[in-house]
């Protein structure tokens, strides 16, 4: 190829054939993209396809299901559990995306202040998120102890408490307990981007504030507030998405229980379909999730709006 | 630092300042040291406790009379020493680095390809292709996995290596594209134009120009791939069935915990051991990935 092209370059008449299909922008496109596009098309197209599909049909493990319409759906609309998950799933995201975003936010304010070692707390602060979720949800659970939890421990030293708290045993704490965990994980996500978002904000403009006289709280709400929206949109979608499609957590510390009030609409999906082997009702409740994805996504997508942002700003 | 948290509080004003040279230390100490640390001890401590969890024997571990359960008297290798030798433990280290890596290498080869072509071959249609290599980025392994279990069944790749190799690109690919698609707009244009006056082919231009320009950006990409699969658990879960195939997060939660005898001392050694290649991997490479982290959001 690079022959042909050297000698095409050389005596300077129009490219021959194949050099000519190497210079277009479009074969050419077309060959650089085709790895990646096959890729996509095949695992993830193709199973999102099949995915819906299957919420139309009785597929079993081992067993090839047949089309029967929006039975799945029906049985699920008159599903109490399924119900329950919905409505988990919605607390989960709003509970945790809001704490979420104001630690995250707090912290990130307290980051962007002058501070001595600041990138080894930046560093530090990753931490919780870095590390598999998995992984620190088995600490979390060890830490959620109905015996030796540490948190008991302590409130039973400093005298708050007299008995153990059963974190994952009551419907209430255990609901509680997975949104705390989640939180956990959740901060340093939040408050690294938009600690980024807040570095872009030039110092002038509070300077200028202060200068008119402006409060620490007016700085925050006029300046920083303003300026870091577009940014909180894009972070908070993202948020929001791994919260709402949240399964490791849940899967590591209740498995949706006591009595399935921490059962999200992933996990309730993951145990009708895998252990249970019903894969056709499982998928339809995880079809059942696609409109709250598509909302978040819309949400995110006008929020992108209000940014030149990466497609060059003109979508 | 330590005496930071005796300032009593009652000086409390809700004036924070913008420019810190405004503010007194008192202020500063207040609004600021106290907030950071409680932060940091909340983030930090399940690791701390992690950790003293792993050397800690057994009858230490469940008397909270006798002994502080905030430190360790009689510090034991024990666990680590049954994880290692009594479990398929590293086993599933070995399996975790094998298909990681090689998600990581297949996946970042793809996108520099696929985010080249996108940002600068400018082909018909580029534009609409970026964007929907973002939305594939929104979709959540979730939502794939049970389609995804009955594709690997069929394609016989149940309980096998490949059935994650093949799968974790679905989720790696759109976000190294992604990425990759920003940092390769950072590169000049002049420099491919001064490639192509100079006789260079696409192919060459993205080998000899491009790619070692962008090596902070394939570091990140790299890197951010590495955790992600490392980290990956559903499908992990779903598609892997014997022991002795299974990865980290899943072998340590399934295999580790029988019955009702929680193993506490060798989980959190588990934990802590199967966290530690990322963790290293991360404390080498902080700036890229916190600039990979925030340039998705940003840029």
């Amino acid at each position: 190829m690079n022959g042909t092209q050297q000698v095409a370059l050389r005596r300077a008449p129009p490219p021959g054939g194949f050099a000519r299909i190497m210079e277009s922008r479009n074969i050419l496109g077309l060959i650089f993209l085709l790895p990646a596009a096959a890729f996509l098309l095949v695992f993830l197209t193709y199973p999102l396809g099949l995915g819906i599909w299957l919420g139309f049909t009785d597929t079993s493990i081992g067993r090839p299901g047949f089309f029967i319409g929006l039975e799945n759906y029906e049985d699920l609309w008159n599903d109490p559990v399924f119900w329950l998950s919905v409505f988990n799933t919605v607390l989960y995201t709003v509970v945790a995306s809001v704490v979420k975003f104001a630690l995250g936010l707090w912290l990130a304010l307290i980051l962007n202040e002058k501070l001595p070692f600041k990138a080894f707390f930046r560093a530090v602060i990753l931490l919780p998120w870095v590390v598999p979720t998995v992984l620190s949800a088995i600490a979390f659970w060890w830490i959620y102890d109905a015996q030796f939890s540490i948190i008991s421990y302590s409130l039973m030293k400093l005298g708050l408490i007299t008995r153990p708290i059963n974190f994952l045993g009551d419907p209430t704490l255990a609901r509680a307990s997975v949104i705390a965990a989640n939180i956990w994980r959740g901060i340093p996500f939040v408050a690294i981007t938009l600690l980024a978002g807040l570095q872009t904000i030039s110092p002038s403009l509070y300077e200028a504030a202060t200068l008119d006289g402006a409060t620490g709280w007016q700085r925050f709400r006029h300046v920083t507030l303003p300026m870091l929206t577009p940014i909180i949109a894009v972070v908070m979608t993202f948020s929001v998405l791994f919260t709402f499609t949240d399964f490791q957590l849940i899967y590591v510390l209740t498995r949706g229980g006591p009595v399935n009030s921490t059962h999200l609409m992933a996990t309730l999906s993951f145990q009708r379909a895998i252990p249970g082997g019903h894969l056709g009702e499982g998928a339809a409740i995880a079809v059942a999730m696609i409109p709250f994805l598509l909302a978040a996504i819309l949400f995110s997508y006008f929020g992108m709006q209000r940014r030149r942002w990466q497609q060059g700003g003109r979508d | 630092m330590a005496q930071a948290t005796q300032i009593p509080s009652g000086a409390v004003n809700r004036d924070e300042g913008g420019m810190g040279y405004l503010t007194s230390l008192p202020r500063r100490v207040v609004t600021i040291y106290v907030p950071l640390f409680v932060f940091l001890f909340v983030l930090l401590f399940p690791f701390y406790w992690m950790a003293i969890t792993a050397i800690k024997p057994n009858y230490e571990l469940t008397d909270y009379k006798h002994f502080s359960p905030f430190w360790v008297v009689k510090p034991t290798l024990e666990h680590i020493r049954y994880l290692l030798f009594n479990t398929d433990y590293p086993a599933w280290l070995w399996n975790t680095m094998v298909i990681t890596v090689a998600a990581t290498i297949i996946s970042v080869a793809v996108s520099v390809l696929a985010a080249y072509a996108i940002e600068r071959m400018r082909f018909s249609g580029s534009r609409t292709v970026g964007l929907s290599i973002f939305l594939a980025y929104l979709v959540p392994p979730s939502i794939l996995f049970i389609p995804l279990a009955l594709m690997v069944f069929k394609l016989g790749l149940y309980d096998s290596k490949w059935a994650l190799i093949l799968t974790y690109p679905t989720f790696l690919i759109p976000f190294c594209t992604w990425l990759l698609m920003g940092y390769f707009r950072t590169i000049p244009f002049e420099l491919e134009e001064c490639a192509l006056m100079d006789g260079a082919s696409r192919w060459q231009i993205l080998a000899k120009v491009i790619l070692p320009l962008s090596v902070p950006g394939l570091i990140s990409a790299g890197i951010f791939a590495f955790t992600l699969s490392w980290n990956e658990f559903i499908y992990a879960l779903t598609f892997i069935q014997s022991s002795e195939n299974k990865t980290v997060p899943v072998g340590v939660l399934t295999e580790l915990v029988r019955s009702d005898v929680y193993e506490w001392g060798s989980l959190m050694a588990g934990a802590l051991f199967g966290s530690l290649p990322v963790v290293i991997l991360y404390s080498f490479f902080v700036d890229y990935y916190v600039s990979s982290m925030t340039g998705a959001v940003k840029e």
